[in-house]
């Protein structure tokens, strides 16, 4: 029997919501002894792992990623990804299936299961489009492609924006029990559009995306959810206004759930000055008022989840004028940081909840939390050291965060998935160093 | 004549705090629009902006009124331009300067090259001065960042197109003597002109007091978008007292949707004539930065009454003032050349870095 354990380390549990030291055995990629008799458990020639006061927590399951491939292998490519997402503390993420071909097909679910395999790093699954093609028409197979092992139904970027189609995928995936994913963002507002609507995106001549364009589609998507049932989740939430809609759903006790990422809640609207391309998104980086918002939203729990939203772009398709460049910015390094960093009020296992128990909850994955029997998919991470974001350190393939030069807070040092040891910070340093 | 690069001089330490690059009016201080006014005026003086002067002056002292005649300067307009376009060449042209105008008919734009690769095939042919307009907004920055040369933005999408504004200003300012305390009323597509804009930062520079007079659909999507300039949706209300009446033209090819309902129903609430003009001050003057629409945003017979109407000086102005930037950022760069490595008038590793 394979064992590891892991000693003197700061165990966070978010389930829990505990911080407390002591160890942790893995029996083969599984977790099976926690605190007070893991060491007694484990056996003479268990793999023994000095923590030093470092923190372990579920390892944080990113439930919006693109990872370009197939298709824009020339932006990320699934084997780059994972190398991002590891060092980054990712066990497991969900990318998009706005690939090339689109993921609406069995055959491309088990492509992209088989790719994040024979990489042996974090776990790859994806999510398969909601409608055919991502047109927005026809809804896709959906039972089929739950089969072959898609966790959810979206459109990506794009917003199913026919109600009557809304409702019948819907309608559909709750036949099958699945999750319906919608990026809100109503198009005949926002078509066309380069950042948030205000006074700088009139300064700055840009066209601007109305707050409302996301809120009226959160709006519908709710009032459409109490008469077909199922499950909703929005991603990347941005706007006071979306947020208090969905507040309101969990009080009536819908069935809903949202997450936001990083640079809702670190950067406003003032980082696209400059005509900086980086910080072009979508949703667009919102108003300051608005980034208040969706801090609120995490702290009172109507955001259940940080996703990173990595959406890697090449210089080609961001050094550009502003209302030509492609939106997006990579995340998956810097996920766990700027959370660490920017949400100084939630504590170590409230940002873990964030980035992993709930997300693993939400797409019903086996992860993301400190229990027996569980998967050892976990994170060993310093949440008090300093570091720089050198865009050229970065393993992803593209170089797109608007965060060069910022210092932050928290660093991953190592990543396991299943018990194995897949990231080890110290270890490739040394490499490094050595070479 | 007295109308040599030194002259300039005379201006003072103003030059200091001039930008390298005319990007925006944004950007410049008082001093600086102060300055390119000045300079304009003199031009203006000694008519040095007419054609003829350097004609007539060659038989005296050459070098006197070609000040920039070692200077190359590229107009790249990737955007169709007409009065801008030719302004810029007669301007840099009537001060001696070798000047090359690109259009994107002609240009490799068409043909796929974006707009950094096109910056660094005109960096290394060792281009003074840049001249661009570009359908998009922040385009100009964008190549300024890429570029060692001066740039100058002559219209960017719907940010800013300083050199009409300063033009605008010079008319002004030849008519009335001054800018501060005028109440001007910029009427029309206010969404989307990089000419307002540019106007009105510039007056409320300067002190004017600025008012935008549109309907709500031509008007900025937020409410109250800029400190201290009054929004009018009544015509009549927004001229009444005016000084200047800026007219703006109706810019059809720029609507993303239905922003009016008819050309007819825009000229009868929106459309500048004597009726409503009437509510302007006794004196009031009417500009346009054309092309105009007769009809749409403008009566025919008033676009015609030279008396009233600006359009014309706004255009002859428009080369002096040109000129004038020219001057002022070459100037600019020339000094910062002169400053404390006098020999690395060029500077080979930078072109040596621009050829890989």
């Amino acid at each position: 029997m394979e064992q590891t354990l892991i000693e003197n380390a700061r165990l966070i549990n978010p389930s829990s919501d505990s911080d407390e030291t002591g160890s942790l055995l893995i029996e083969n990629g599984v977790i099976s002894a926690i605190g007070i008799g893991a060491s007694e458990r484990a056996n003479g020639e268990a793999l023994r792992i000095d923590a030093m006061g470092l923190a372990l927590a579920p390892g944080i399951v990113d439930m919006r990623v693109q990872l370009r491939e197939p298709g824009e292998e020339h932006k990320e490519t699934i084997s780059s990804g994972i190398a991002a997402a590891k060092a980054g503390g990712i066990t497991s993420m969900v990318c998009l299936p706005s690939t090339k071909p689109v993921i609406d097909d069995v055959s491309v679910v088990q492509f992209v299961a088989r790719r994040g395999r024979e990489e042996k790093g974090t776990k790859v699954y994806c999510y398969a489009a909601a409608t055919q093609g991502l047109r927005g028409e026809q809804i896709s197979e959906m039972g089929l492609l739950k089969e072959s092992g898609a966790l959810g139904f979206t459109d990506a970027e794009r917003t199913i924006q026919d109600a009557r189609v809304m409702t019948r995928v819907l309608r559909y995936a709750r036949g099958l029990d699945a999750l319906v994913v919608q990026h809100p963002e109503d198009r005949s507002l926002a078509e066309g559009g380069d950042m948030n609507q205000g006074r700088l995106a009139d300064r700055l001549g840009l066209v601007g995306i109305p707050p409302e364009a996301e809120a009226i589609i959160v709006d519908r998507d709710i009032r459409l959810l109490r008469g077909t049932g199922g499950r909703c989740h929005f991603a990347h939430l941005t706007t006071r206004a979306s947020i208090e809609a969905v507040r309101a759903a969990k009080r009536d006790g819908l069935n809903v759930s949202c997450d936001t990422a990083p640079h809702y809640f670190c950067l406003n609207e003032e980082a696209l000055k400059g005509y900086r391309t980086f910080a072009k998104v979508t949703p667009p980086l919102r108003s300051e008022e608005d980034r208040k918002a969706v801090i609120e939203g995490l702290l009172d729990d109507t955001i259940d989840c940080i996703a990173s939203d990595h959406s890697p772009q090449d210089q080609d398709s961001k050094r550009l004028p502003l209302p030509l460049a492609d939106c997006g910015m990579i995340g998956l390094e810097t996920l766990f940081a700027l959370s660490v960093t920017y949400l100084q009020d939630l504590s170590l296992p409230q940002i873990f909840r964030k980035l992993s128990s709930n997300p693993a909850k939400i797409l019903r994955i086996e992860s993301g939390l400190l229990q027996l029997g569980m998967p050892a998919d976990l994170l060993l991470c310093d949440p008090d050291k300093t570091w720089k974001i050198e865009e050229e350190r970065m393993r992803s393939k593209s170089k797109n965060t608007p965060f060069q030069e910022l210092e932050v807070r928290g660093l991953v040092m190592k990543t396991f998935v299943d018990g194995r040891l897949i990231f080890d910070r110290e270890a490739e340093q040394g490499a490094n160093g050595a070479g | 004549m007295g109308l040599n690069v030194s002259t300039c001089l005379s201006l003072g330490d103003s030059l200091n705090s001039m930008p390298r690059n005319l990007l925006g009016i944004a950007d410049l201080k008082v001093s600086d629009i102060n300055a390119i006014l000045t300079r304009t005026a003199e031009h203006i003086k000694v008519g040095s902006h007419l054609k003829g002067f350097r004609h007539a002056a060659q038989t005296t002292s050459r070098k006197n009124i070609e000040p920039l005649s070692h200077l190359s300067i590229i107009n790249l307009f990737m955007e169709n331009s007409t009065r801008t376009r030719v302004s810029f060449e007669l301007a840099g042209k009537r001060l001696g300067a070798e000047v090359t105008s690109i259009s994107v008919a002609h240009s490799s734009i068409r043909k796929g090259e974006t707009l950094i690769d096109t910056a660094q095939t005109l960096r290394a042919m060792a281009v003074d001065l840049l001249v661009v307009r570009h359908p998009h907004a922040g385009a100009v920055q964008l190549l300024a960042e890429k570029l060692d040369c001066h740039v100058i933005n002559a219209g960017d999408g719907f940010h800013e197109h300083p050199t009409q504004a300063l033009s605008d200003a010079a008319t002004i300012q030849q008519r009335k003597g001054k800018i501060e305390g005028l109440k001007v009323a910029i009427c029309g597509d206010i969404r989307h002109s990089r000419v307002a804009r540019s106007n009105i930062l510039l007056l409320q520079k300067m002190k004017a007091q600025v008012r935008i007079v549109a309907p709500p659909t031509l008007l900025p999507d937020r409410a109250q978008i800029y400190d201290g300039v009054e929004e009018f949706s009544d015509m009549r209300e927004g001229l009444t007292d005016c000084d200047i009446v800026m007219m703006l033209r109706l810019q059809t090819e720029r609507m993303q949707g239905i922003f009016v309902p008819s050309t007819r129903e825009y000229f009868h609430f929106y459309g500048l004539d004597r009726e409503k003009l009437a509510y302007a001050k006794e004196d009031a003057l009417v500009m346009h930065p054309g092309p105009m629409n007769r009809g749409v945003e403008i009566d025919s017979n008033l676009a015609d009454d030279l008396a009233l109407n600006l359009v014309h000086d706004q255009v002859r102005t428009g080369v002096a003032v040109r000129m004038s930037c020219l001057e002022l950022l070459w100037l600019k760069g020339s000094r910062e050349l002169e400053q404390p490595n006098k020999d690395k008038v060029i500077d080979f590793p930078s072109q040596t870095r621009a050829l890989k």
